[in-house]
């Protein structure tokens, strides 16, 4: 049942550990490649870093963008004006009201590798060389501003940031505005590159991260039994969102529809999940009843789940509570590893194209699944057919976003 | 350093910095109306302008560099 203010994907962007393009890691995804790779960077022995793995691009923006212009830019930034791009122009460029089109781009650490490089230039070599444009790099609404600033959004530009789950939240945002009224067109997404020293021994010393460091290709194993924590990972992923009428009217290509969104909070702990999936499951129902679907319609869910002993878990709790045990499940991290603010937009493009194609990518590296772990997970490729499918993540500060796609 | 030896440098770090063709970069081209420089780039090929000639270009003194050629003599003249 479509109406015409419907929120529909006209274009889709991404850059992964495992794509430089959105249809090169959705098809990497079905492939099963696998992302995560020693890291040898002098810092991880330099302070005795426990991990010695990570996720990093497949494609360096700074091959992708004219130099002058990446120089300018953090790479959180770099990333997604890299995954804006090609979500714009995989949309056909709209010709759209600059003030009914807007930006919506979250990020869960922002512009640390700035914030951190530049600190480290003050003290060793003075103020002089400290870069002119440090702050603009820096701040959380950068990569935001930068696919503003490019695409013309004078209709609004936003940056949520909710750690992990911001770049689902902005697509939530972004539905609202459209929904609203307030906007036709927006791009929204999210962008994370903050691989540095100090990310992984922050969550290191959180006891977060994997260190399976002699076998990196198996480290991210969501649901597997003998999991031991996420593989940092970076990239972003952007979708052209549109009002149904406004992409009929010009004739777009849609993908799919996100049907609903839903956002909750567990305001039970500051990193740890409520044990009972119950915060997450109220915005997977909200997600279900703005979509105006009930549980027996969701056929497939692309789980946030980051490979953390508790996190997996909870969140197979969530799913019960919230849909049942009939949905095929995924968890797109075992091959990407978790790109923090990135992963819910580039889950949420994985989540668009399975109901699009029917089939659900196997989650990689699952050699035992945990006995606690009751649901329906997709351990191969899954061909379904598929009428709608809900994303799920959440983040750091209890923060739970769900969407809803159904087809076009 | 004569004017002659100094604009080759100088063009160099405003290619670098701002992405201006080198050959763009002549003593009568105005930073802000001809190459599209900004004032947060300009601070920064100072910056760069400083290491490579060694000189210093105060703030109040990079205000009045309005030409490539006024760069250019402000070096020549105050480079060591």
């Amino acid at each position: 049942m479509s109406d015409d203010t419907d929120v529909v994907v006209t274009g889709i962007g991404a850059t992964t550990p495992i794509g430089g393009t959105a249809p090169d890691t959705w098809q990497a995804m079905l492939d099963g490649r696998i992302g995560v790779t020693a890291n040898t960077a002098p810092w991880v022995e330099k302070y005795g870093l426990p991990v010695a793995i990570h996720a990093p691009l497949a494609v360096e923006p700074t091959e992708v963008l004219p130099r002058v212009e990446a120089r300018r830019l953090d790479r959180c930034q770099q990333v997604a004006l890299v995954a804006a791009r090609e979500a714009w122009a995989d949309a056909g460029e709209p010709d759209v009201d600059p003030e009914r089109l807007g930006a919506v781009v979250g990020t869960g650490i922002g512009g640390a590798l700035t914030l951190l490089g530049q600190d480290d230039l003050l003290e060793t070599e003075g103020l002089r060389k400290v870069a002119v444009l440090t702050i603009p790099m820096l701040m959380p609404n950068g990569p935001a501003a930068a696919v503003g600033l490019w695409v013309k959004a004078r209709g609004g530009v936003h940056a949520p940031v909710s750690a992990c789950a911001s770049g689902a939240e902005a697509m939530a945002w972004a539905y609202t505005m459209i929904k609203a009224g307030e906007l036709d067109i927006a791009l929204a997404g999210g962008a994370e590159a903050s691989i540095h020293q100090l990310p992984v021994a922050g969550f290191s010393q959180m006891r977060a991260m994997s260190t399976r460091n002699d076998d990196p290709r198996t480290a991210s194993r969501p649901f597997d039994v003998d999991r031991d924590g996420f593989v940092l990972g970076e990239g972003a992923g952007i979708v052209t969102l549109e009002r149904r009428s406004h992409a009929v009217a010009r004739g777009a290509r849609i993908y799919g529809t996100l049907a609903g969104v839903g956002m909750s909070n567990d305001a039970h702990h500051i990193t740890a999940p409520e044990p009972d999936g119950e915060g997450g499951s109220r915005a997977i129902g909200k997600a279900l009843r703005s979509a105006g679907l009930s549980a027996k319609d969701i056929g497939h869910v692309n789980a946030h789940a980051t490979s953390t002993p508790v996190g997996d878990v909870a969140e197979s709790k969530t799913i019960l509570r919230a849909i049942g045990d009939h949905p095929v499940v995924t968890a797109t991290k075992s091959m990407t590893g978790h790109m923090l603010g990135a992963s819910g937009a580039v889950e949420a493009i994985a989540t668009l194209l399975a109901v699009r194609d029917g089939v659900v990518p196997g989650t990689r590296n699952v050699f035992t699944m945990d006995p606690k772990i009751d649901i329906d997970v997709a351990t191969e490729n899954r061909t379904v057919p598929l009428t709608a499918a809900v994303n799920d993540s959440f983040g750091f500060g209890g923060h739970n976003v769900a969407l809803v796609f159904t087809g076009a | 350093m004569t004017n002659e030896e100094i604009l080759p440098g100088l063009a160099e770090i405003v290619e670098e910095v701002a992405g201006v063709s080198k050959d763009d970069v002549s003593p009568e081209k105005s930073f802000v109306d001809d190459l599209d420089i900004d004032s947060l780039s300009m601070v920064e090929i100072a910056v760069q302008a400083e290491d490579k000639f060694g000189v210093k270009i105060p703030d109040d003194e990079l205000a009045n560099l309005k030409t490539v050629g006024d760069a250019v003599d402000y070096i020549a003249r105050n480079s060591s």
